[in-house]
């Protein structure tokens, strides 16, 4: 492919990480810059103006909520990738509630990493294996009828391609395997972001927490 | 768009401590500083410092009294000299008020009221000096319970009034006792507002040690799991530098271990179905050494059924891991009303199932043919160079 290079800011704030990533990732994507909390992201991001900003979830001052918070809510067009070690439910609901266009692991290999920011730079929406699951399981408990139908449930297909992602295929696969195109998975995938984000089913929230307790 | 949930930081406005200002004072400065709390100015408050104390000597009680619990305001610097001629002036005056009530005989030295304004003043500078929320959360408190058994509150104080009174009555000492009476309500009356602050203030400070402790034990108890755990394997793995396999296995198994103290509710691996694939598979992932990536959705109590799928899927897991090449393994477990369902995938080297030997007992055996006899099924898809996926599917009886 011959488009420029996708420009990423890493926010992490481990030095070792950032590096780490920095090294992996391929040649499609340019690193600009990094920053180590939530003060200096803001900041970074409002000089730099990256395409993607790779976003920890775990940070001093906030974490990478408050840095979706006071971005975005200032109107700027970045795009988020959430990247944590995190397994706890709240985290991924919250960053992805709080605007990020995906949620990936930090095992996540090199190539793959790419591949998810250059999907999340396209405005597509980026989800991990155990981010589908969390969305399946959420969406999933629902023994109140939903208030917006249309946003407080998933279809048969999206819920078909969710099931995929969790079973850890790719979306070249997920296409093959539901004889639609890849662009027909990314739309399906950024109709469940959109759900997510905007469903005001109370049980998301209860799901998150009601997880969380130990 | 975006949801919003970040709390509002609700700042206390607590309202500003008595003081003695250093600043425009003229003695102590116990009248600037009531002046400045009570919003008046402080020429008001200095005549009636006078005033009373010319009348019954009460105002230089409540100006001492003030003077000493009151703390004094800090000021940098040198400190500004008094306008002695103001302080003169009204010295003045209270001479002037003195002579005019000793020549017209008015002034009544009630020395009897004394005790009762002293007490009365200490209470309310006592309360004063509380904490704002200190003593808003005790009347809250207390004025909640008594809220409570009002009706009980009322009865009983009635019946106690009324048995008195009747006693008295009786006795025909009515009449008596009744400045007795009223002088145990007001030292009663004094005594429970002094002493509420400081038991308040008591109480809190008991709360906050409690709370602390909680807080070591709490501490105590994370120091430890984490030298078991962590300080541990970071031992062997610096003892195992040299085996990278053997590295990798023992991050894997550490950081799974930890996940779970930290995230996953406390599941019985015998009870439900997440609970046991997350186990199988991490057993297999420590056996093997190859990374078992888990997702589970819903979960459901583990029927023998299941626990028979359960040890299909361990020898998926298993085949995965040793015969397929692949990095890694994904397992994905979906727990719904009418079936479980189990996926065991890997991006491995694949087989062609008609290549496999009727007899190897792996596949046929320990998956399908366990699937079958406890009334599932399994689907194998693979292709060389395609990876392998096995599909288990279990129905739930309906209870």
């Amino acid at each position: 492919m011959t488009v420029s290079a996708v420009r990423v800011l890493i926010v992490d704030d481990h030095r070792l990480f950032r590096s780490g990533v920095r090294a992996e990732l391929g040649d499609s994507v340019e690193v600009i810059g990094e920053a180590e909390d939530v003060d200096s992201a803001v900041k970074a991001i409002a000089e730099l103006q990256p395409d993607v900003v790779l976003l920890d979830v775990h940070m001093p001052g906030g974490g990478g909520q408050e840095v979706l918070r006071r971005v975005l809510g200032s109107g700027s067009p970045v795009r988020f990738l959430a990247l944590s070690v995190s397994d706890a439910a709240e985290d991924v609901i919250g960053v992805i509630r709080g605007g990020a266009r995906g949620y990936v692991t930090k095992t996540i290999s090199g190539r793959e990493l790419t591949d998810a920011i250059r999907r999340v730079a396209e405005g597509d929406a980026v989800f991990s294996p155990r981010l589908a699951g969390f969305v399946l399981d959420a969406f999933a408990s629902s023994e109140a009828p939903p208030i917006d139908p249309e946003l407080d449930s998933l279809t048969q297909r999206e819920r078909e391609v969710l099931r995929l992602i969790a079973r850890g295929y790719a979306y070249k696969e997920i296409a093959k395997e539901l004889f639609i195109s890849v662009k027909t998975v990314e739309t399906h995938v950024s109709s469940v972001l959109r759900k997510l984000q905007l469903s005001n089913r109370h049980e998301l929230s209860r799901w998150a927490t009601a997880r969380r307790l130990v | 768009m975006i949801r919003d949930a970040a709390p509002a930081t609700s700042e206390e406005t607590a309202s500003p401590r008595l003081m003695r200002p250093v600043e425009g004072r003229l003695f102590a400065g116990v009248a600037q500083g009531a002046a400045t709390q009570l919003g008046l100015d402080p020429v008001v408050l200095r005549l009636a410092f006078v005033l009373l104390t010319v009348l019954d000597g009460i105002g230089a009680v409540a100006y001492a009294a003030l003077w000493m619990f009151t703390p004094r305001e800090l000021y940098e610097g040198r400190e500004p000299a008094r306008d002695w001629s103001q302080l003169a002036a009204y010295g003045a005056i209270g001479l002037a008020l003195l002579a005019l009530g000793w020549l017209t005989g008015a002034s009544s030295g009630g020395i009897g009221a004394w005790p009762i304004a002293v007490g009365g003043i200490g209470s309310l500078i006592l309360w004063q000096q509380a904490d704002p929320d200190r003593r808003q959360r005790w009347m809250s408190t207390t004025v909640g319970q008594v809220r409570q058994n009002r009706v009980r509150t009322f009865v009983g104080l009635g019946l106690v009034v009324v048995g008195a009174i009747g006693f008295l009555a009786a006795t025909n000492e009515l009449g008596n006792a009744r400045p007795g009476i009223m002088f145990t309500l007001v030292v009663v009356g004094g005594v429970g507002l002094i002493a509420a602050p400081w038991l308040a203030a008591m109480w809190k400070e008991l709360q906050k040690e409690r709370r602390e402790r909680i807080r070591q034990e709490e501490r105590a108890e994370f120091a430890a799991h984490v030298h078991d755990s962590v300080l541990h394997t970071l031992t062997l793995i610096q003892r195992n530098a040299h085996d990278s396999r053997e590295v990798m296995r023992l991050a894997r198994s550490q950081e799974r271990e930890l996940r779970n103290w930290l995230y996953q509710p406390k599941q019985d691996a015998d009870a439900s179905v997440a609970a046991a694939v997350r186990r199988v598979a991490a057993e297999e992932e420590d056996a093997h050494g190859v990374p078992i990536e888990v997702v589970c959705v819903g979960d459901c109590p583990l029927t023998p059924e299941l626990s028979a799928m359960m040890q299909a899927a361990r020898q998926a897991m298993v085949n995965a891991a040793k015969y397929s090449g692949s990095p890694v393994v994904s397992v994905y477990a979906e727990a719904e009303p009418e079936e479980v369902t189990v996926f065991v995938r890997d991006r491995g080297v694949g087989f062609d199932m008609k290549d496999v030997p009727e007899d190897r007992m792996g596949i046929r055996q320990s998956i399908i043919g366990r699937m079958e006899r406890h009334g599932g099924s399994a689907r194998v898809r693979t292709e060389p160079g395609e990876g392998t996926e096995v599909m288990l599917t279990m129905k739930l009886e309906k209870v």
